[in-house]
């Protein structure tokens, strides 16, 4: 028998090391230290409702363990094997108590279809691959249906383009099939910009040859028999287990000339992008791989229409791409049964930022943020306050509190200000400064900024400068106004979905966060302290006992003071490096 | 190598690769095949999973148990990178994070020679679409 106790930060934070100490005590109390072990767990992601305490074999699930309920955990439960009820997990809906991991909600809430052999089979053996159903659906439909019956399915599907904009992605295969050429292109876009966004390299990297087959199905619905991984430089182990997968399809014959017999042939080739943001955008990625300049062009023409080499082209992302093959074998009616009305299946995530389980998530459309955040996630780091999470990376927008229970999906997120993007979820919490981090998407336009439109090249570089301005508190109630009026005017004339998306990051701190741009303008304050301009280091001379630490360690002498009296900063002087906070043993310095 | 000539082709080849999978996760081949995976995706790598790898295929050897080490790709639970999946016969496989050269050890010694579970578990928090 063995009792898990959740070691997770949360849980950890509210005594489970206390916890599991009693249940060791109490266990040989009763001389069953050496039936029974007690082990520390990682998070079990449920830790609004930790400390959690497991019991296996029978997977019993106790949540808000105290440590003085062991003994009743090892009195009842080990040793007679009744379970405790009141400590056992009361489903919210049913008002019912739940023992049994398997049949809570909780546990249910991700469902891996993008992601489905990540972490199962070795990637680069194409054997693992075809022992989990690999190149079945592409041999399905090579032999059962026609093009036009396999792009229904997926437009039945639902399935709309994870790499941003959410377009329906059978249309899109549809549109392409209807352009007649001698030549046609399949393009899988692996470019993945977003700062702090890595659901498409882990795909590429765990499972690259789902990619290849959804590719050589699409190949086959629009009727091109090449196609182009379009993938930044800067993943080289996605690039590698890429390579060791074609070569390894094309020896199967499951790439090449007359595939299965069927007279179908399709091939893939990498073509490798050198990181500029701005190349993920279809039009500018296709001039990239031809070897022109990475820049964006009007649209139309479309790429389905004029793509590469002005040939028709079908660009998928990553993981819409790695939708695709499960759609084919189990069916469009199983995969729109997951999801949102508008939005089907899953979408993938990568948390980051001040959230307790960092990592790669899958979830249905429909979740909510405060799941995500709060269950998966396993909370705020530290026990802090949730303040915003980021969506849609550089073209995104901040959500707060009261954006937490409404359905993550495309047209949601739309409305709430934000977007869904490609994936990148950074949350934040009471120490993150709203302006800053509105600062810190424009720094990073303004870097990828291809420069082709004015609008974006010197908007965006106006937009950078109020926000810094602003940060070190020079700004004025114009400038909030200006902000808002020149985000409007760039978002209306830039030529790219890079200068059409750019100032979100600005207008939706504005919206949800006005207070704290007020607060930087008029009070000359960052609440969150970020903002090292506004911020002041003073001694509090009740607390001082005039040590000198602070004193001696200051790398500008600006603290003074005489010895056993209290010292004093000056604020003239101080460069704002916190060392005198670090050497202080008595707190008596802090940040106004 | 063979090449797959027709869909009638690769399903047989899916059969027998799954059967071969299949008897080594009931540990019919052999009574003791333990098999680990690691978890070696970008962030897996950066956080060492690359040398935990070598350290379990030379242990493993070194103290006489059976096992099949492979790598794979990442299992979403990059907070406690290197992490690996351990599958002894006839059990459900169990996930460690932060898995260094200590910890290694403590699960050799502990859990695959003995059975006995150690701290720094990860429970599984995600349902496949095989059990849909
Ligand atoms: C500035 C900018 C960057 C983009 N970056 C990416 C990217 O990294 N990956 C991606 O798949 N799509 C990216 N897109 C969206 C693509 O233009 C395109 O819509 C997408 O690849 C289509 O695939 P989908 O329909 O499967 O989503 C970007 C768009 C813009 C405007
Ligand atoms: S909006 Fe920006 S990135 Fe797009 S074309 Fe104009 S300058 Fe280039
Ligand atoms: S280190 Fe603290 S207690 Fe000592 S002089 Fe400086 S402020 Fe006063």
């Amino acid at each position: 028998m063995h009792i898990l106790v959740c070691g997770g930060t949360g849980c950890r934070a509210s005594s489970s090391d206390a916890i599991v100490e009693k249940f060791k005590s109490e266990l040989a109390a009763n001389n069953l230290e050496n039936d029974v072990q007690v082990i520390m767990t990682g998070c079990f992601g449920f830790c609004e409702k930790g400390p959690i305490v497991k019991v296996l074999p029978d997977n019993t699930f106790y949540t808000q363990v105290k440590p003085e309920d062991a003994a009743e955990i090892v009195k009842e439960h080990v040793i007679k094997g009744r379970k405790v009820n009141r400590l056992l997990y009361l489903d919210p809906a049913k008002k019912e108590h739940v023992s049994d991991s398997k049949h809570m909600g909780f546990y249910r809430k991700q469902i891996r279809i993008a992601l489905r052999n990540c972490g199962f089979i070795n990637p680069e053996n194409i054997d693992e691959y075809i022992a989990r159903d690999g190149y079945q659906a592409i041999g399905k439909v090579l032999t059962e249906f026609d093009p036009q019956q396999t792009i229904d399915i997926i437009k039945k599907s639902g399935l709309r383009g994870r790499g941003g904009g959410g377009f329906p992605t059978g249309l899109k295969w549809e549109i392409a099939s209807k352009n007649k050429a001698d030549q046609k292109y399949v393009v899988c876009n692996a470019d993945e910009g977003d700062p702090g966004a890595f659901m498409d390299r882990s795909v590429l990297e765990g499972d690259p040859h789902s990619v290849l087959e959804a590719m050589s199905i699409c190949g086959y619905c629009i009727g091109a028999s090449k196609g182009l991984i379009y993938i930044r430089a800067e993943y080289p182990l996605a690039i590698k287990r890429l390579k060791v997968a074609i070569a390894q399809a094309r020896e199967y014959g499951l790439l090449g000339n007359d595939i299965m017999g069927t007279g179908f042939s399709f091939d893939v080739e990498l073509r490798y992008g050198a990181g500029a943001f701005v190349c993920g955008e279809e039009t500018a990625l296709i001039h990239s791989m031809e070897g022109l300049r990475g820049e964006p062009t009007n649209k139309p023409p479309f790429p389905a229409e004029s793509g590469y080499m002005g040939k028709p082209t079908n660009v998928n992302n990553v993981e819409t791409f790695a939708n695709v093959c499960p759609i084919i074998l189990k069916g469009a009616d199983w995969y729109s049964s997951i999801g949102t009305e508008k939005s089907k299946g899953t979408k993938v995530f990568a948390l980051a930022g001040k959230i307790n389980n960092v990592g790669l998530i899958e979830v249905p459309m429909g979740i909510t943020l405060r799941e995500v955040i709060f269950e998966i996630g396993g909370g705020i780091k530290n026990g802090k306050k949730f303040k915003a999470v980021q969506t849609g990376g550089p073209s995104g927008g901040c959500l707060t509190e009261k954006h937490l229970d409404i359905p993550i999906d495309f047209d949601n997120l739309i409305a709430a200000g934000s977007m869904m993007g490609s994936g990148g979820m950074i949350v934040m919490d009471e120490d993150d400064c709203m302006v800053s981090v509105a600062k810190f998407y424009l720094d990073f336009t303004v870097e990828e900024s291809c420069g082709k439109c004015a609008p974006c090249r010197i908007g965006n570089k106006r937009l950078y400068e109020l926000l810094d301005k602003i940060t070190k508190g020079e700004g004025t109630m114009d400038d909030l106004d200006r902000l808002r009026n020149l985000s409007k005017v760039i978002k209306d004339t830039a030529l790219c979905g890079l200068g059409q998306t750019s100032p979100n990051p600005v207008l939706s701190t504005l919206d949800n966060f006005y207070d704290e741009y007020l607060a930087h303008v008029q009070d000359k304050k960052c609440p969150a302290g970020k903002c090292k301009a506004l911020m002041k280091y003073v001694i509090d001379p009740e607390a001082c006992v005039g040590c000198t630490a602070c004193a001696r360690n200051c790398p500008v002498n600006a603290i003074s003071g005489e010895r056993k009296k209290p010292h004093s900063i000056n604020t003239a002087i101080c460069i704002k490096c916190g060392a005198c906070i670090e050497k202080c043993k008595f707190d008596a310095i802090s940040i106004k | 190598m063979t090449k797959v000539k027709s869909l009638a082709d690769l399903k047989k080849m899916k059969e027998e690769l799954q059967a071969k999978i299949e008897v080594r996760e009931k540990g019919e081949v052999s009574e003791n095949l333990v098999q680990i995976k690691v978890a070696m995706a970008t962030c897996g790598i950066a956080a060492g999973a690359k040398p935990i790898m070598e350290f379990l295929i030379d242990e493993l050897d070194k103290r006489g148990i059976n096992a099949v080490v492979t790598q794979t790709g990442c299992m979403g639970y990059c907070y406690a990178e290197p992490t690996i999946e351990v599958k002894l016969p006839g059990k459900d496989p169990v996930i460690f994070g932060y898995v260094d050269k200590k910890k290694a050890d403590e699960i050799i010694e502990k859990y695959i020679k003995n059975g006995e579970l150690v701290d720094g578990i990860i429970p599984t928090n995600y349902e496949t679409i095989d059990n849909k």
